[in-house]
């Protein structure tokens, strides 16, 4: 353990804790650093697969995309009491990861990535044909989830702290359960999977733990998300966003949840920032991407540890 | 006597046209070292494999503490007691010595599906661990990772990352491979040391270790168990030194 691993996340979450009152307190600063917690979020949660497990998953939307539906299809019937809505969304998501990574976890490598993708996909393609919900145009939701019938969560301020606190959960959870005796056991897997079987270990079963433990924090993020924007839409399940997170966790680095927070944060923030200077954004941020996979072999994460 | 510790009986395995493995039957005592030699390519890695469970035999039964474990995936054989260790040595490259023996100690104590407490932390895994390494004589460099480790010293490893596991037999697949004579004599005082108290299959290629060890020695060519005996026995044999003896002493 070096410092870094726990130093450098609390300056971020304090960093994050004190922005509102540090002139990022309008509501679009808020509006954009709750988006940004949101996807350090899913990151974290896809950093368990892909640096913890080896798991390359390219169809991580979907477990977003699943959490933020399930609120969707509870708004529709008018239920958006947080205690409901909560455990829908993270259930939900929870199935939908023990289902697919079922069939997904048996296959490694390329094949992995394909599979996930697949699924993601259908997820997508599902999405888009629930008329009820407004197919490809998206559902806005009646209101935003309330806890115990009080609609705390309207307030920006309360958004933004219940975000963080998420997130704050998230990056504790992925990080106790990497050290722990389960985290072992898939980073040893990752490594050399013949050695854990020589020891009497079957990776499977770990592996589809972490896919499911990954799935269900998707989806609370996917329930934050859907909160945020009180709009839902099939894009969120689109393969592009599962790229987007992928692109996240490598970007902040490997060595543990910090790498993906920063990454995310990096992301989410540098890609505002470039489309308020051009409409042509996308055309500097893709480059930027590349040479920072090019360059930035330990990912952010590595750049300042080093510093 | 009871059952032997690990029993072949007739083992086939083919890989297409090539046999590998013809027939082969073959015990293991509880307390020996049971030397497994022949020239390269006869099929010894093969038959370990076979064993481990890494490979299914085409035939034939594999018996281990009295029970079928020919259908056992690799992982139940090893709960069971039957560790391994890998010709190419096989460890977790970033995990320190200390760790790679830890997760053997794990993997045998209680459920790895504990989520919370730091495993780094488990006094009594990493105990364990490095009495393991001691035993091999790898304690000093406990906290290397493996991949900063010699050659020779990433086989102590993981003849320790085998201990550690508490098997009731060994299956060592040339464990002086690529040693230098130094840490060759060591691991051969090792051996000896280990060789009382678990059963020990022993694939090697160094005759002066086959001969200083084992109490008995199995000789395989071409897939076949051409010969079995004492090491006295074994060097006498006609049939053996015109297979594989006359042309090592040749060298030698
Ligand atoms: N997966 C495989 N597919 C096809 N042939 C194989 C396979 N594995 C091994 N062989 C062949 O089987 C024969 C036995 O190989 P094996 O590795 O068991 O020999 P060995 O006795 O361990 O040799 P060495 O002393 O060189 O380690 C060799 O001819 C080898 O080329
Ligand atoms: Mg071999």
């Amino acid at each position: 353990m070096t410092w870094r691993d726990a130093a450098l996340p609390a300056g971020v979450f304090a960093a994050l804790a004190l922005a509102p009152f540090l002139g990022f307190g309008q509501s679009h600063s808020l509006t954009l650093l709750a988006r940004a917690m949101i996807f350090a979020m899913a990151a974290i949660s896809l950093m368990l697969l892909v640096g913890g497990a080896g798991l390359v998953s390219l169809g991580h939307a979907a477990m977003m995309g699943v959490g933020a539906y399930a609120v969707v299809v509870l708004d529709h019937a008018r239920i958006t009491e947080a205690w409901a809505v909560l455990p829908a969304g993270v259930g939900a998501t929870a199935l939908f990861a023990l289902a697919t990574g079922a069939i997904a976890i048996r296959t490694s490598g390329v094949h992995f990535i394909m599979i996930t993708l697949a699924f993601g996909q259908m997820a997508f393609f599902t999405a888009s044909s629930l008329a009820l919900f407004g197919g490809d145009d998206g559902y806005t939701l009646y209101g935003r989830t309330e806890i115990f019938g009080a609609r705390l969560l309207e307030d920006r301020l309360a958004f933004h702290f219940a975000c963080l606190f998420c997130l704050v959960a998230a990056w504790a959870l992925v990080r106790a359960l990497l050290a722990s005796r389960f985290g072992r056991v898939l980073r040893a897997a990752r490594e050399n999977e013949t050695r854990v079987r020589a020891l009497g270990l079957e990776p499977y079963p770990y592996r589809l733990a972490a896919y499911v433990i990954a799935g269900a924090i998707g989806g609370l993020a996917g329930v934050l998300l859907a909160n945020a924007t009180e709009f839902v839409a099939p894009a969120y399940l689109a393969w592009q966003r599962s790229g987007d997170l992928l692109f996240m966790v490598i970007l902040g680095g490997l060595a543990g949840p910090h790498g993906a927070l920063l990454g995310a944060l990096a992301f989410v923030l540098v890609e505002e920032w470039l489309a308020t200077l051009t409409e042509h954004w996308r055309l500097i941020f893709g480059p930027l991407l590349i040479l920072c996979v090019l360059f930035l072999r330990g990912g952010i994460a590595g750049l300042l540890g080093r510093g | 006597m009871a059952e032997p510790l690990l029993e072949l009986r007739g083992l086939n395995k083919s890989f297409g046209g090539l046999r590998v493995t013809e027939n082969v039957s073959l015990t293991l005592e509880a307390g020996e070292i049971h030397a497994l030699i022949g020239p390269n390519g006869a099929g010894k890695t093969t038959l370990i494999q076979q064993i481990s469970g890494a490979l299914a035999p085409d035939s034939g039964e594999i018996r281990f503490l009295g029970e079928d474990v020919t259908r056992l995936s690799m992982a139940r054989r090893a709960r069971r007691g039957l560790a391994r260790s890998f010709q190419i040595t096989s460890v977790i490259p970033s995990f320190s010595a200390l760790e790679n023996a830890a997760l053997a100690v794990q993997a045998r104590s209680g459920s790895s599906f504990r989520f919370f407490r730091p495993a780094a932390r488990e006094a009594a895994l990493n105990e364990a661990a490095m009495a393991a390494l001691e035993e091999v004589g790898l304690a000093p460099r406990a906290h290397l990772p493996a991949a900063a480790l010699s050659h020779g010293e990433r086989r102590q490893l993981e003849l320790a990352i085998a201990l550690a596991m508490r098997p009731r037999a060994l299956l060592l697949d040339e464990p002086l491979a690529g040693t230098g004579p130094e840490e060759a004599e060591r691991l051969i005082r090792i051996l000896r040391g280990l060789g009382a108290r678990y059963g020990i299959l022993l694939v090697e290629h160094d005759m002066r270790a086959v001969f200083a060890l084992a109490q008995r020695v199995s000789v395989l060519a071409q897939g076949r168990v051409i010969a079995t005996g004492s090491p006295a026995g074994i060097r006498a044999d006609p049939v053996v030194r015109a297979a594989y003896l006359g042309e090592e002493e040749g060298e030698g």
